[in-house]
């Protein structure tokens, strides 16, 4: 394990200047409306200090803490897909006139983006879109562009929330690759301190300038708590082993009907899932036909368009929808992609209005499959 | 050659004019409008009207009299494509309250001279009574996709106002949910995107103005509105507003109307 060091507040502070001062745009989390979303930061006083949330299925409230900790909360309803696959693209512009027919393409994203406090679970959720948008026959250049100049500072997970299930899908709650530097915030009688380590030169190059000290054994101790602590609180749990050929056997359990019932097909869960990657692609025109232009748009498999093709939508049920998105998050991601495509960050429990929670119908399913599935093995990390 | 511009006309039925508004309010593209389409018949606008026949009908407002009845088979009879704007035309409207009561015995409460009042039972949407090419959703409808609607029909394309829900907008603008983060009762889940998702950006629930979504479970977010605190008095009234008489809120509605149980 590379040395861990101990970064004071203040030094966070100057860590957030610097990355600045560097060029970077700084993106991280804020409280607006109610909850933690993320946004573009001017500095340390912009983060949700003093804040946490209370998640479960359907609902997420925010309250205070009785500390001044910066990072005391868990993920909410913004992922960094926002930043790097943003949620409405202008593709490119036509325009018609005396000259003749223009293409315009939009010009690629710039920006060199910080990301401030990443968790465990978005690192996973972001390693997984870099496999659809870059590592596929086609490369995503907009997303490439976006991606290119990325600084990730992980904060290592001090609590975990009701919805959380990191654990079980073996993504957390500890980051152990995909920043440039990681920190546990730690608030004791020794002080309000971050005890880190750094991934990659990057990220020793940036610690190079702060002011820094190697960290003692009582801080490797206090930064170990909160990650038990993490664990220790994880609200949800998916067994995972085996859940792949599990969904597959049981295309037509009862229980897809039974979650049919509750589901309102709003497509929630699938924009706030970090994974979720889907679009639809439309043009806009005007009036004289002079001018058009193409978007881009996070689009929901939940839609009736979704699947429309000639003559009308292939999954035109609920059911079939809902199962459509669970079966391919948990089981035909690995046929696309060769991993899952959870990271067990409760986001859609949290976020669907009726608190519909995979792991419940993950569990339904395996309590009664149609046809005898695979034994459940223990999930992984879980105690 | 300058191509002869369809005519459009834009007609008025039971309705508060608002959706006819919303085509004047296009001050930043009226001129292109007019430009693209000859404004044949808009009393809303001018008194002059251009004869018939129409190559595009707007149509506002239900049908609440037995004139009205007559009337709009007029006006299928003189156009070429006729699309339907807003919730009275599409479905009612705020008048399809009545559909749930005795109009005879409000007539009688209200009106000295009741035998002057020549009113239907009912408040029906248009393509209760004649074909409608497309139906446009909203209390009012947007400007903006009024626009689309009428841009699509010049290009001789279909218009892409899509029937998803209201929380697909709210994501996309990075709206935190009102029903989640509040426990605010929030229309959008059942209903049809197309505002722009405004209210809960303004931390209010959706009134359901744009009217149920192409799969409304309205059932489901009935029984989760309840558990969030609202009566069943409420529910009815919640589904009971300017999409009233659209099928899902109608029923829905119903389902929590109990003659002895106001919640
Ligand atoms: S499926 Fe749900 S828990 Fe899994 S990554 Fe997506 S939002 Fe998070
Ligand atoms: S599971 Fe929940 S969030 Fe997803 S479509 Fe169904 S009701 Fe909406």
């Amino acid at each position: 394990m590379p040395a861990q060091f101990v970064l004071s507040r203040a030094a966070f502070v100057e860590l957030l200047a610097a990355l600045r001062a560097q060029g970077y745009r700084l993106m991280g989390p804020t409280v607006r409306d109610g909850a933690i979303v993320y946004d573009e930061l001017s500095g340390v006083d912009d983060l949700p200090i003093g804040w946490t949330d209370e998640q479960d299925g359907g609902t997420y409230r925010l309250t205070r803490r009785d500390d001044a900790a910066l990072f005391g909360y868990t993920v909410g309803p913004h992922s960094w897909k926002q930043v790097f696959h943003p949620p409405a693209v202008k593709l490119w512009r036509a325009v018609r006139d005396e000259r003749g027919l223009r293409l315009e393409a939009e010009p690629l994203p710039a920006a060199k983006t910080a990301l401030i406090g990443a968790r465990a679970c978005d690192l996973h959720a972001i390693a997984i879109q870099d496999t659809t948008f870059l590592h596929g026959p086609v490369v995503d250049r907009r997303y490439e562009a976006a991606r290119r100049d990325t600084f990730v500072v992980a904060i290592q997970c001090g609590q975990a929330a009701r919805t959380c299930f990191c654990a079980s899908m073996g993504t957390g709650p500890r980051a152990s690759a995909g920043f440039d530097l990681a920190l546990t915030e730690v608030l004791d009688e020794r002080g309000h301190r971050f005890v880190g380590e750094a991934g990659t030169p990057a990220g020793e190059a940036v610690l190079a300038r702060l002011p820094h000290r190697p960290a003692a054994p009582e801080d490797l101790e206090a930064a170990a708590q909160r990650h038990d602590a993490a664990l220790a609180q994880m609200g949800r749990r998916l067994d995972a082993g085996g859940v792949r050929e599990l969904l597959q056997e049981n295309l037509d359990h009862p229980r897809w009907d039974e979650v049919a019932s509750r589901c309102l097909a709003c497509g929630n869960c699938t924009m706030v899932c970090p994974t979720c990657f889907c679009t639809a692609t439309s043009d806009r025109g005007d009036l004289a036909g002079r001018e058009a232009e193409r978007w881009q748009t996070w689009d929901s498999c939940f839609t009736m368009d979704f699947s429309y093709v000639h003559g009308g939508s292939v999954r035109r049920s609920t059911k079939s929808r809902y199962r459509q998105w669970l079966t391919h998050k948990l089981s035909t991601w690995f046929d696309q992609f060769g991993r899952s495509g959870c990271v067990g960050c409760g986001r859609c429990i949290t976020w669907c209005p009726v608190g519909i929670d995979l792991t419940e119908e993950v569990r339904a399913i395996r309590e009664t499959p149609s046809r005898p599935g695979p034994a459940a093995e223990p999930s992984h990390g879980h105690p | 050659m300058r191509r002869r511009r369809p005519k459009l006309a834009v007609w008025k039925f039971a309705s508060c004019d608002g959706c006819q508004l919303a085509l004047l309010d296009c001050e930043d593209e009226l001129l292109a409008l007019a430009d693209a389409i000859e404004i044949a018949r808009f009393p809303e606008a001018s008194r002059a009207a251009v004869k018939g026949p129409y190559d595009l009908s707007l149509v506002e407002g239900s049908i609440t009299t037995p004139e009205e009845a007559q009337r709009i088979q007029q006006v299928r009879r003189v156009s070429r494509v006729l699309v339907t704007i807003g919730a009275c035309a599409t479905a009612g409207g705020i008048q399809a309250l009545r559909n749930f009561a005795d109009v005879k015995a409000f007539i009688a409460l209200v009106y000295a001279q009741p035998r002057y009042i020549d009113s239907l039972a009912r408040s029906t949407p248009i393509a209760d009574h004649v074909r409608v090419d497309f139906e446009l959703r909203g209390c009012p409808v947007s400007r903006h996709q009024l626009l689309e609607v009428i841009g699509a029909f010049l290009a001789g394309r279909k218009p892409q106002t899509p029937a998803s829900s209201v929380c697909l907008e709210c994501k996309r603008r990075g709206t935190v949910c009102v029903m989640v983060a509040r426990g605010t009762p929030c229309l959008g889940p059942v209903t049809q995107a197309g505002c722009g998702a405004i209210c809960p950006a303004y931390d209010r629930g959706c009134y359901g103005c744009f009217g149920p979504m192409e799969t409304p479970n309205a059932a489901a977010l009935g029984g989760r509105c309840a558990e969030l605190g609202l009566s069943r008095a409420a529910l009815v009234r919640v589904f009971r507003t300017f999409n009233a008489g659209a099928e899902a809120f109608r029923q829905e509605s119903e389902a929590h109307e109990r003659p002895h149980d106001q919640g």
